[in-house]
């Protein structure tokens, strides 16, 4: 009995890649049209890993490491929302301020007003979202471009920062709260980190397993077993064996888990709901975009607030990282490292393309090299222009990669 | 419901003295415009007769300055695309407002995604699949980019998307003018079956060929006025006289320029 061809696979023009053999030859095709995906993230962490920790060995012991994720999740958290400011090809160069004056507005509230903590942190960020929406109506109904806008509303959020925090510029948050701990002690306990691990590979084998399935009984290719299980295997093995070497020291923090969910969550809203693929649509074609019915106006008002929220959110991260809401909070290279963070990702800064998951490995690359060269005693003139330099050639590289898309006939 | 439907019913589509309007300049004046079930009126015209002006007022994308639209009977105003999707008016447009960094199923469900909040992608591929096979599509894969496809391709991801909804009509906006030649009949098929389903059809084409072949009248424009209307069997003659304007014809126009410069060189000598 013949089978008959599936739907998807009636064109012989169409190179069926099948098994790992064929994965392996579909990537390697995408790599050579310039679709880089995290391979540039991937290879500068192991650069940057081999170079610190011959320089000082402390680099790569574990409590250095935990350190570093501590470190990575107020910025991370700053850059999450940041993506989807650039993925509509817009951009908010004021999110640094706006941590800034999520802090100042927790320590008023909490520590000098007395209000509960949770609700100065939702204060904070309502204080974001209002700030967001204010950058999309401008950009809505006066056409005032967001680099322009957010440009303004970086001064303008610093004067706040400053009116807020008044004459004694610094307020100390109270030490033996949830807040701090969460934000420089609590890590998992060892089981269940290492039950947390095994979360990501069993949803990719889970989700896989449902592709497949509903693939086959709509008669559309499947894609092959093999891929999926070395997939969610690998994926699972080297978080593994992160969280074990982790946990050889002071283990896994709470705030990171907290910043991953957040971006698996996002992840999931770029790509598989309505308003993600929208944004991505508004993007790539603002017009094309708005003649399919889309409400090009209303999506930009949800990622500004989005992108404003999240800033207020890793601010508040921030003061419990330094258990402190002061001026010099969400200023110097905050805005430019979490920018930086999402391009250095992947998210292009031209639109259209990106995902959740740039802004974690973004993050990491800048907080490794940021933390490496703390280790080294280096200035922070220094720590400035190695910063901008790797600001500069993450940048590079994506007009590269794009213009080499570009050639090939991919968007 | 839609073959006894075919012929003397009322319009589902009425335009009546719709200008606009841009600054100084009036690219519409005054457009009566009818389209009933099961019809396909060919809109026809030279550069700048107000075609796709036309198009973007009945599509929403802009909104007329005077004027009244009757849809099914009542009164409507296309105030934005979203208003002419929900109406049932589809619109295929010259640049086919693609995105390119999403792939073709993407682009053909873009705003009416399967499940909102867990899109199906699945259901969405087979849909497509089947949407592209009724056109005879030639489309090699409907998971890569729209950059990576030509601009016949395109073309035709752009018609399956007007298709997607079922609209009650659908505009083409120059739909063959990048196709081969086997598209091109599968896109006059196509116009004819959508018709034989009871739709209306609004084409707009330079192509006299593919104009006649397919339209049931023949509706000309001319520097934003109406200016005739004609039955499939007229004339090039007959059709070209009404797009240029019979009195100040371009044609006749060029004939006697040559004339004078053939004078104007013999005096010189």
């Amino acid at each position: 009995m013949s089978e008959t061809p599936k739907i998807d696979r009636a064109d012989t023009r169409v190179r069926a890649d099948e098994g790992l053999l064929g994965a392996l030859r579909g990537f390697l095709d995408r790599l050579r049209s310039g679709d880089l995906g995290v391979l540039p993230v991937i290879l500068g962490l192991i650069v940057i890993a081999v170079v610190f920790s011959s320089l000082n060995p402390v680099f790569m012991r574990p409590n250095n490491l935990t350190n570093l994720l501590f470190d990575a999740a107020a910025v991370g958290l700053i850059s999450l929302g940041v993506v989807f400011c650039l993925l509509l090809g817009e951009i908010d160069l004021s999110i640094g301020s706006m941590s800034g004056v999520a802090s100042a507005i927790l320590g008023v509230l909490w520590v000098n007003a007395g209000v509960p903590w949770p609700f100065a942190i939702l204060a904070a960020l309502a204080a974001g979202a209002i700030t967001g929406f204010v950058y999309a109506t401008l950009l809505n109904t006066f056409g005032m471009p967001s680099f322009v806008s957010t440009l303004a509303g970086l001064l303008a959020l610093l004067g706040l920062q400053l009116y807020l925090l008044g004459k004694s510029g610094s307020i100390n948050l109270p030490f033996q709260s949830f807040v701090i701990r969460f934000g420089q002690t609590m890590v998992m306990p060892g089981w269940l980190s290492y039950l947390v691990a095994l979360i990501p590979g069993a949803t990719i084998f889970w989700f896989g397993l449902q592709t497949r399935t509903q693939r086959a009984q709509a008669n559309l290719s499947v894609p092959s077993m093999s891929v999926l299980v070395v997939k969610a295997a690998g994926l699972t093995a080297i978080i593994l064996g992160a969280v074990w070497y982790l946990n050889q020291g002071r283990g896994v923090p709470w705030m990171f888990l907290f910043f991953m969910a957040l971006v698996a969550g996002m992840e999931y809203v770029l790509k598989r709901t309505k308003f993600g693929r929208s944004i991505f649509a508004v993007g790539g074609n603002r017009e094309a975009a708005r003649r399919a019915g889309i409400k090009v106006e209303r999506i930009r008002i949800y990622a500004f607030m989005l992108c404003s929220t999240f800033a207020a959110f890793g601010g508040v991260l921030a003061a419990s990282r330094l258990a402190s809401a002061s001026r010099q909070a969400g200023t110097g290279d905050v805005n430019l490292n979490a920018i930086a963070a999402a391009v250095i990702g992947g998210t292009s800064l031209f639109g259209g393309r990106g995902s959740a998951w740039s802004a974690l490995l973004g993050v990491l690359v800048i907080q490794a090299i940021s933390n490496g060269l703390t280790l080294l005693n280096l200035s922070s003139s220094l720590r400035y222009m190695i910063l901008g330099a790797v600001l500069a050639i993450a940048v590079i590289v994506d007009s590269l990669a794009r213009q080499s898309r570009a050639s090939h006939g991919r968007a | 419901m839609p073959a006894e439907a075919v012929g003397d019913s009322a319009p589902i589509l009425k335009l009546s003295g719709v200008t606009k309007v841009f600054g100084a300049v009036t690219a519409l004046d005054g457009i009566d415009l009818e389209v009933r079930r099961g019809e396909v009126v060919a809109l026809v015209g030279d550069n700048g007769a107000g075609k796709s002006t036309l198009v973007k007022i009945l599509s929403g994308v802009h909104s007329k300055t005077s004027g009244t639209i009757e849809f099914n009977g009542a009164e409507v105003s296309i105030d934005t695309p979203g208003r002419a999707i929900d109406l049932g008016i589809a619109t295929v447009f010259q640049d086919l407002a693609l995105c390119e960094n999403l792939d073709v199923v993407a682009n053909l469900f873009l705003g009416q995604e399967v499940n909102a909040w867990r899109l199906n992608e699945v259901e969405m591929e087979v849909r497509a699949w089947k949407l592209l096979g009724e056109l005879a599509a030639r489309i090699p894969s409907v998971r890569e980019p729209i950059a990576s496809l030509s601009g016949g391709q395109r073309q035709t991801v752009a018609i399956c998307r007007s298709l997607l909804l079922d609209p009650e009509i659908i505009m083409l906006d120059e739909p063959t003018a990048a196709l081969g030649v086997a598209q091109t009949a599968e896109v006059l098929n196509l116009v004819e079956r959508v018709r034989d389903r009871g739709h209306g059809v609004i084409l707009i084409s330079h192509n006299m060929e593919d104009v006649r072949a397919v339209a049931d009248r023949i509706v000309v424009l001319r520097l934003g006025r109406n200016n005739g209307t004609f039955g499939p069997e007229a004339t090039q003659e007959e059709l070209v006289a009404a797009i240029t304007g019979a009195t100040d014809n371009s044609v006749s126009r060029r004939a006697g320029k040559r004339q004078d410069e053939t004078t104007a060189a013999g005096e010189a000598r």
